[in-house]
């Protein structure tokens, strides 16, 4: 039982890793796939609530940092100001930001005696995606700026020998690689959803509030269910792997002569 | 050639990539009407010249153009399409080049119907032909009613059948008026289709004379040489 994450779960589907070797690793794994199949046919209340708020932080830290780094990383591709490079570097720098330090900066921020703390949003879902939106901007401003940069090294001169400015250049390169993008935002998703760090220090893992998959696999995994643990990362896993899928059929839809052109 | 004043002037021209000088000191005049073709061998500075000519470039020495409305248009070797429709491509032009958008629809359709493409309108312009795609460029390019065009070797590595297509429409260019300033490996072209031809080499315009008289008369060693070695492939 895990009356801590607020998931019920039979006993039967929760046996403990009790001895070590390769077939039980193998025995946990099997356990795990039937524990995630039970957890997902089953429509848990607990579980759903833990997938959604999930969904709905990383995916309101995506938009919000997709309005921002999509146009940063355009900006960078196209400007020739000083200082430019270092701005780049410092870009590039930014995508290996460890999440607690992300969360610890955000926690600094919101906290009762900080800047931002007349807000009193700390553990709550709006800390969480504030957190992660400052996650995965560098993600989504550094690929971005790349693409564009690549795209503009092919047909840039035809876009300014049409008339367009520099940064119409570039918006009109990310809506040339529009799936590319979708890519990139898929990466920016993956990483906001997939972090643990951030979230528990800014969000706190209260049941039923702030808590959401990772944190509720980090729980598990300190109590000891590796299983539940285990089978809550399949849960997550689907439900990402459903959201490609939907992508994927959207593109191939919308563009089928575009599949495998350059 | 006609007696207008020049629509577009390069004096002392110079364009440096790094240490390497690409062209140098170069003057050139592009009167209303001409179709000038610029020959050379590889890296002798045609592009270089044709970008310098529309500004996409920076230069030492003064670009001069007749009026700074004058509208132009290039159309180059390797023609870039976004990944839209073929309609598309053509209404972003239009937008670039800022005409009313009610006008866009009737624009385009005229455009796809003088380059053969109208059956094409809505397909994903990338997956057409490579000459489909060269045909789509110049009625992009045609689209946006440029008063001078500039080419860079737009029938490059075509086949017969699409390198005549798109002649065809240059020609069709050129007797509605439009200047034109194409660069070209194809001798036999130039000489089908220009009113005044310029060398190139090594950066510096070593001949700069009417079709016939760069034809016809011997106006510069190395271009004699040039010329020779040209006229065995495509004359």
């Amino acid at each position: 039982m895990i009356a801590a994450t607020g998931l019920s779960l039979e006993p039967a589907y929760a046996p403990a890793f009790e001895s070590h070797g390769l077939l039980s690793l193998v025995n946990s794994f099997a356990e795990s796939l039937r524990t995630a199949q039970h957890l997902l046919l089953d429509a848990d209340p607990a579980l759903w609530r833990t997938v959604r708020l999930s969904l709905a932080v990383s995916g309101s830290a995506c938009l919000i940092a997709a309005g921002f780094g999509l146009a940063a990383g355009a900006w960078l591709a196209v400007t020739r100001l000083p200082g430019r490079r270092l701005a780049v570097a410092a870009l590039n720098t930014l995508l290996a930001m460890p999440s607690v330090v992300v969360g610890l900066v955000v926690y600094l921020l919101l906290s009762r005696s900080g800047p931002l703390g007349s807000f009193g949003i700390l553990f709550t879902p709006p800390a969480m995606v504030i957190a992660q939106t400052l996650l995965v901007l560098p993600i989504i401003a550094a690929l971005s700026r790349q693409l564009v940069a690549d795209s503009l090294r092919d047909g840039g001169d035809q876009l300014r020998s049409l008339g367009a400015g520099p940064f119409t250049c570039a918006v009109l390169m990310l809506l040339h690689e529009r799936w590319a993008v979708v890519t990139v935002l898929l990466t920016a998703f993956g990483r906001a959803v997939s972090e643990v760090g951030a979230v528990m220090i800014v969000g706190g893992n209260i049941d039923g509030v702030t808590r959401v998959i990772t944190t509720a696999i980090a729980l598990e995994t300190s109590k000891g269910d590796l299983p539940l643990a285990l089978a809550l990362g399949l849960v997550l896993l689907a439900v990402i792997g459903l959201v490609n899928v939907a992508i994927a059929v959207a593109h191939r839809t919308r563009e089928p002569g575009l599949a495998g052109s350059p | 050639m006609s007696g207008d004043a020049p629509l577009l002037r390069l004096v002392a021209a110079g364009v440096h990539f790094g240490d390497v000088r690409a062209l140098r000191e170069v003057n050139i005049e592009v009167r209303r009407g001409e179709f000038v073709a610029l020959v050379g061998a590889n890296g002798s500075g045609k592009t270089t010249l044709l970008h310098a000519l529309h500004g996409l470039v920076p230069l030492t020495g003064r670009r001069e153009v007749d009026d700074a409305s004058v509208p132009q248009a290039m159309v180059f070797q390797r023609p870039f399409m976004l990944r839209l429709s073929v309609r598309s491509n053509l209404h972003v032009a239009l937008w670039l080049a800022g005409v009313a958008r009610p006008s866009w629809n009737d624009r385009s359709a005229e455009a796809l119907r003088r380059a053969g493409l109208e059956e094409l309108a809505h397909r994903p312009a990338r997956t057409l032909s490579a000459g489909q795609q060269q045909r789509l460029a110049l009625a992009r390019a045609w689209a946006t009613r440029p008063d001078i065009l500039f080419l860079d070797e737009p029938t490059a590595s075509l086949d017969p059948s699409a390198k005549r297509e798109i002649e065809a429409m240059l020609a069709q260019f050129a007797s509605d008026g439009m200047t034109l300033v194409m660069s070209t490996h194809n001798l036999g072209q130039a000489k089908r289709m220009a009113s005044r031809v310029i060398y190139l080499d090594q950066g510096e315009i070593r001949a700069d004379l009417p079709t016939e008289r760069f034809f016809g008369e011997h106006v510069d060693p190395r271009a004699e040489l040039f010329l020779r070695g040209e006229l065995t492939w495509d004359l």
